[in-house]
């Protein structure tokens, strides 16, 4: 399993365990409160450390996407949602740089991130991609110290504060038994923590993660978001992750940001902007959108299977639920009255 | 520098690992985060090999090697050498030892070849003769006749080695080395048009050489570009080329004089026979430029081995990093191409074997480099003593070994899964 834990919640597999304990009352409140003090703006804002600014991205000669312009909120948990080849993962990769705009321009600090010097940028700007690669036989310790690269030259290859955060970052992601492993021994869930242990080694104070979920079972899941939780609570780092699970995103999200076919078409705080109609307009999918008993969050219900033909129908479980319990929800398809 | 830039060793494996945490096993961790007064400061690693599939839960700590040092337990990975000025290099422990032993006994092998030949001379002698202490014929043997063959195999199988682990390690693939991917080909189709079209000087044969190293070169990494450079991509673009190239050396071979075919077959075998200072010069000069180049880039080089968006985001300028290394590594196997013929799989053998040896994940440049300056320097003492002076070529018996190697890679590559 985990190996350990360090200092992570006690390790029961799955849900139930976890979400049961405290923590899930701090998770809420916290959000909660960072919601409120960076209510955020939708309109790009170029006071934000990182800004991408009327961009045009585009693969070769398929473009993905015109006119886009994002400010990712200081010190904010931004998860991107969308469905497939919305763009949310190219737009990631403008934002670390890895793919350069066609038009427009990203930001950080204030500054045009193609005329920085690419270990600067490395020095405040992380990312964990979608996909890496473990050289053969590097061991744990080894693969989270590269993550001290721009840090590091010619002379200077490894002082005592490379090694220092290398053990703190290991420990942070509960990696630190395993640190004598060889990488490719390890089970994938493990493997995704030391590479967040590598990306968190680096230091930045801005992290992208692509999809850092993918590839992983549920319970590893949970582990590695309540890792980004933590990494954004408890040092302060602005995280934007690229997630594929919408109720993910709105349980830890405290920015969402939701594209479709290249734009923009809603951001906020989740509670505020994930409603039925948003799940409609964004992926197509009919849905109620009820309280995460767990978290508070917006939970999407995703509508039950029916025969094709009665699929135009007026939804009828909505009424069902209704007076049940969760004031929020919205029936499914079609447009409520009222809003 | 004064007595405080003094590095001081300290190994921090003997200290208890603070935090007061019980660590169990062999597996647990080198250093501790509390402690970061030690100047050199380790990591343990299991030594044993890696295990394939499914791998037992945690390294026993008897899995470790015993008795490398004062660690106790594990060997030590890595050293650091760290100035009061806030200076500080990482030193790979077993490699630095490799490639020492391996420098040693490529110098001590060198040494045995200049007393090899019709006119033998003892080791003693021929240290005392290089030293400039020997007798007038000695003196003439060794100086004119022995010592450049012997420092052109050394040269050409250090230039041919870090080639090889440069390409390997850009490929992400044993197979990519030079000769497999077209540059030798490329090389000898460049020579070959200078011998047979041209009936060239020596000279005009070498330069022909690296221009068709060069041309190949870039060839197959025009052809293999696509947003960025891929493994297998680029060794199946220079496999493509390899093949063509070999088909156009036989049609010149076909078109040639006798004479010229036969010297064009020896140049294509690789041969260290009949090497002057003409050919030591020019191929001293390259690596002089060259290997700095390189190793400066090998730290860089080690980080695109995490893939290119890691290596990107940890701050590695990626394309150009690939470029220098990629220019240099072809200029360095036609310069050595040039001056010896392309002497077979040296340059896909020797980082494999450093790598093994070194146990290292790293491209291991410099072990390598070493290896095949051994290697070579090792074949062509080993080819005159079998076959007499200049009777077989040093290429056949690298061909012969190097061949053999090849199928043990890819049936073991086989087994592991990956071909």
């Amino acid at each position: 399993m985990r190996g350990g834990g360090g200092a992570r919640a006690p390790g029961e597999p799955g849900g139930p365990g976890r979400a049961a304990s405290t923590g899930t009352d701090d998770d809420k409140d916290t959000e909660t409160t960072v919601a409120s003090s960076s209510a955020s703006p939708v309109a790009p804002d170029a006071r934000q450390r990182l800004t991408g600014q009327d961009l045009t991205l585009a693969y070769d000669r398929r473009t993905v996407a015109e006119h886009l312009s994002v400010s990712i909120p200081d010190h904010s948990f931004t998860v991107v949602v969308g469905p497939n080849a919305c763009g949310k993962s190219t737009l990631l990769r403008a934002l670390s740089r890895m793919l350069k705009p066609t038009a427009g321009s990203v930001l950080l600090d204030g500054q045009a991130i193609s005329s920085l010097p690419a270990k600067k940028v490395a020095r405040t700007l992380g990312l964990l991609p979608q996909s890496s690669i473990a050289p053969d036989g590097i061991t744990v310790a080894d693969l989270v110290a590269r993550g001290r690269y721009p840090h590091q030259g010619l002379l200077r290859q490894w002082s005592e504060t490379d090694e220092r955060i290398v053990d703190e970052s290991m420990a942070a992601t509960g990696v630190a038994e395993l640190a004598d492993r060889f990488v490719d021994e390890l089970s994938g869930g493990q493997r995704q923590r030391v590479w967040i242990a590598m990306a968190i080694a680096q230091q930045t104070p801005l992290l992208l993660l692509d999809e850092p979920t993918t590839y992983l079972d549920i319970q590893h899941q949970i582990d590695v978001l309540d890792l980004c939780a933590e990494l954004h609570e408890e040092q302060g780092r602005t995280l934007v992750a690229v997630l594929h699970d919408l109720n993910h995103a709105a349980r830890y999200a405290t920015h969402l940001i939701a594209m479709r076919d290249g734009e923009i078409v809603a951001e906020g705080e989740p509670g505020e902007i994930v409603t039925a109609e948003l799940v409609e307009r964004v992926f197509g999918l009919r849905c109620q959108v009820i309280e995460d008993p767990e978290s508070g969050t917006p939970l999407v219900i995703p509508a039950a299977r029916r025969p094709r033909r009665q699929a135009t129908a007026v939804p009828e479980p909505a009424t069902g639920t209704k007076d049940a319990q969760a004031p929020e929800r919205v029936a499914a398809g079609e447009p409520t009255p009222g809003r | 520098m004064n007595a405080d830039d003094q590095p001081t060793a300290r190994t921090t494996a003997d200290q208890p690992t603070g935090g007061g945490k019980p660590r169990p096993g062999g597996a647990a961790q080198g250093t501790s985060a509390a402690q970061g007064t030690g100047a050199v400061q380790g990591r343990h690693a299991p030594a044993g090999r890696r295990a394939r599939g499914p791998a037992p839960a945690r390294t026993p700590a008897a899995g470790a090697r015993p008795g490398s040092g004062s660690a106790g337990r594990g060997h030590r990975r890595s050293a650091t050498l760290r100035t009061r000025g806030g200076l500080s290099v990482r030193v790979d422990v077993r490699a630095s030892l490799v490639g020492l032993a391996l420098t040693t006994l490529a110098l001590a092998m060198g040494v045995v070849l200049i007393g090899t030949g019709d006119y033998p001379i003892g080791f003693a002698d021929a240290v005392r003769t290089l030293l400039g202490d020997g007798t007038v014929a000695q003196d003439y043997i060794v100086r004119e006749l022995r010592l450049p063959r012997v420092l052109v195999a050394l040269l050409v199988g250090a230039a041919l080695g870090l080639a090889g682990a440069v390409f390997q390690s850009l490929a992400r693939n044993p197979l990519g080395s030079p000769d497999v991917i077209g540059f030798g080909q490329g090389s000898a189709a460049g020579a070959l048009t200078v011998i047979v079209l041209f009936q060239g000087t020596s000279a005009q044969v070498a330069a022909g050489a690296v221009l068709g190293g060069l041309l190949t070169g870039l060839a197959v990494y025009a052809l293999a570009w696509r947003r960025g450079i891929q493994g297998y991509r680029l060794v199946l673009v220079g496999i493509g080329a390899a093949a063509m190239l070999s088909a156009v050396n036989g049609y010149l071979l076909t078109k040639a004089e006798l004479v010229d075919a036969a010297r064009a077959v020896v140049w294509l075998t690789g041969s260290l026979g009949g090497r002057d200072w003409d050919q030591v010069w020019p191929l001293l000069l390259v690596c002089a430029v060259l290997v700095p180049v390189v190793i400066g880039h090998a730290r860089a080089l080690r980080m695109l081995e995490l893939g290119d968006d890691s290596a990107y985001a940890l701050g590695v300028r990626v394309e150009r990093t690939r470029l220098v290394m990629l220019l240099a590594a072809v200029l360095l196997t036609a310069a050595a191409t040039a001056a010896a013929g392309p002497v077979a799989f040296v340059a896909l053998t020797s980082p494999q074997l450093a790598r093994r040896l070194t146990r290292s994940p790293g491209p291991n440049l410099l072990p390598a480099a070493c290896m095949g300056a051994a290697l070579l320097v090792t074949a062509d003492w080993g080819t005159q003593r079998a076959f007499g002076a200049d009777q077989l070529p040093v290429g056949v018996l690298t061909g012969m070994l190097g061949g053999t190697y090849l199928l043990w890679l890819l049936v073991a590559e086989r087994r592991a899964g990956r071909v």
